[in-house]
């Protein structure tokens, strides 16, 4: 994470957004969106993981805790799972953390999973763009990360 | 002569069942009264802060330190302990990860003042009387020490050498940590004590098959069965994201393992742990379905942090951060 992808720039607040995508559907979506020069926001940075399932909660409160803005989590549609099922026990522990968050604080709407197969790039493109407007109106998340470039300083 | 290694208990934010846990030892208390030369345990005798004050630094050899830091005499004794201790042990669930006092924290002074000293239906306080940190009155000034924002854990406070979990630390755990400190056996400085380190399922005798649950009970709600896995049986247990050495003892009473040995090894967040696991195991693609079976988990922050709030991942992180605005030197938010 670059710090400086954390301060404002001319064009106001840019949002530091992680997405995690799956090997077999969301991440070749992307890669359909790049190959098909389809243009979307840049604020995401994707990691890709061999199933939306692997997607651990650890991983996304540390994300938070480090000051990430909002995170997106990719899988195949239901039913799709290269792993059977997946991208279902992703929507579980994705829903029951979401309950959780806006107890610790932060707005679940910062927590977004979202079906996207490798043949919707386009898809993946608007999913994208669509998250990074939602994030860019609720503002930045104010944690972790801002105290790191603070005492760096 | 040789002088007796000495021995401080303090308790800070806790029940006081961790001083139960150490005169749990029965007889074997006279030995570590004979071994050791106890200087503080305001718990079990009159002891006084200024003799403690006296004392040179690194003069305690063990130091025995249960609760967690909600106020301001408490960082004061953990400030002092940790300068006259060789060896500060983070003694206890509410020490090592916050406790059941931790869990304050999804709230902060102002509203839990509200709540005690206006809201609470015992209460009459029709001037709005609130703790104050000094008082004149005729005889001179009292004070009372300040109640903080948030529930820190130990070692958020002050460097401590070793932890020990539990709420309390079981007998046996306490006798083998302290047989380890009399002879010397103690592990590297940083490391969990008078634990294991595989999971409490490991421990829990209860016959394990197939995690598939269609709907989630609460203890009450139905009789379990004695000889089957509690989470099999729809009963929301910490087993699987717990610590074990404890010997479960909850689980062989029907009651689910409520997490207070605090996470295995390499688990940072144990809440998250609990949470994913629980989420695994419901068997239902439905998302409408799974709304409403997961109703049925009335308080889930206190179900998945009930022991560790303090130290769990997003809280550590505000802890970070108050101590920056609060002017303190903090370190930079490291690599978890």
């Amino acid at each position: 994470m670059r710090q400086e992808d954390l301060t404002m720039n001319k064009n106001g607040f840019e949002p530091l957004i992680l997405g995690f995508a799956c090997n077999w559907c969301t991440y070749a979506g992307a890669d359909l969106a790049g190959t098909s020069r389809i243009q979307y926001p840049p604020n995401i940075r994707v990691i890709r993981v061999m199933c939306s399932g692997r997607v651990d909660p650890t991983f996304i409160l540390k994300a938070f805790a480090r000051g990430v803005d909002g995170v997106l989590i990719g899988g195949c549609h239901p039913g799709d799972c290269h792993y059977i099922e997946g991208n279902h026990k992703a929507r579980r522990r994705i829903e029951l953390l979401r309950n959780m968050l806006g107890d610790f604080g932060i707005e679940p709407e910062r927590l977004r999973l979202e079906w996207v197969s490798a043949s919707e790039g386009a898809r993946f493109a608007e999913v994208v763009a669509d998250f990074t407007k939602t994030i860019k109106e609720m503002g930045p998340l104010k944690t972790g990360a801002q105290i790191a470039v603070e005492v760096a300083k | 002569m040789t002088q007796k290694p000495k021995l401080a208990l303090y308790w800070a934010a806790s029940c006081g069942g961790c001083e139960i846990a150490v005169v749990r030892l029965y007889a074997k208390i006279l030995d570590v009264a004979d071994f050791f030369d106890i200087v503080l345990w305001p718990c079990i005798m009159d002891f006084k802060y200024k003799d403690v004050e006296a004392l040179p630094d690194k003069s305690i050899d063990l130091c025995l330190f249960n609760g967690a830091i909600r106020n301001s005499e408490q960082e004061y004794m953990a400030h002092m302990l940790r300068d006259k201790s060789k060896a500060l042990v983070a003694f206890g669930t509410c020490a090592y990860t916050g406790g059941i006092p931790g869990l304050a924290n999804v709230a902060n002074r102002e509203t839990i003042f509200q709540r005690v000293y206006d809201e609470t239906p015992s209460t009459v306080n029709a001037e709005g009387t609130r703790p104050q940190l000094s008082y004149q009155v005729p005889e001179g000034e009292l004070t009372l020490p300040e109640f903080y924002d948030s529930v820190r854990t130990l070692a958020q406070v002050v460097p401590v050498e070793y932890f020990v979990p539990g709420c309390p630390p079981v007998k046996e755990q306490v006798e083998g940590v302290i047989q380890a400190v009399v002879e010397g056996k103690l592990p590297a400085p940083g490391s969990v004590v008078g634990a294991s380190d595989k999971t409490v399922c490991d421990d829990c005798t209860r016959i394990k098959e197939d995690k598939r649950i269609r709907s989630v009970y609460r203890p009450y709600e139905i009789v379990p069965d004695a000889s089957r896995c509690l989470l099999e049986q729809g009963i929301i247990c910490a087993g699987p994201a717990t610590r074990g050495g404890c010997g479960a003892p909850c689980t062989s009473v029907n009651m689910p393992c409520r997490g207070c040995y605090g996470p295995p090894p390499n688990v940072v967040d144990q809440g998250a742990k609990l949470l994913s696991a629980v989420a695994s195991i419901i068997d239902i693609q439905d998302p409408a379905e799974f709304e409403r079976v997961t109703q049925a988990i009335p308080d889930l922050l206190g179900t998945c942090y009930l022991f560790g709030l303090p130290a769990s991942l997003l809280y550590r992180v505000r802890h970070q951060r108050e101590a920056w605005h609060a002017g303190e030197t903090v370190e930079p938010a490291k690599a978890l």
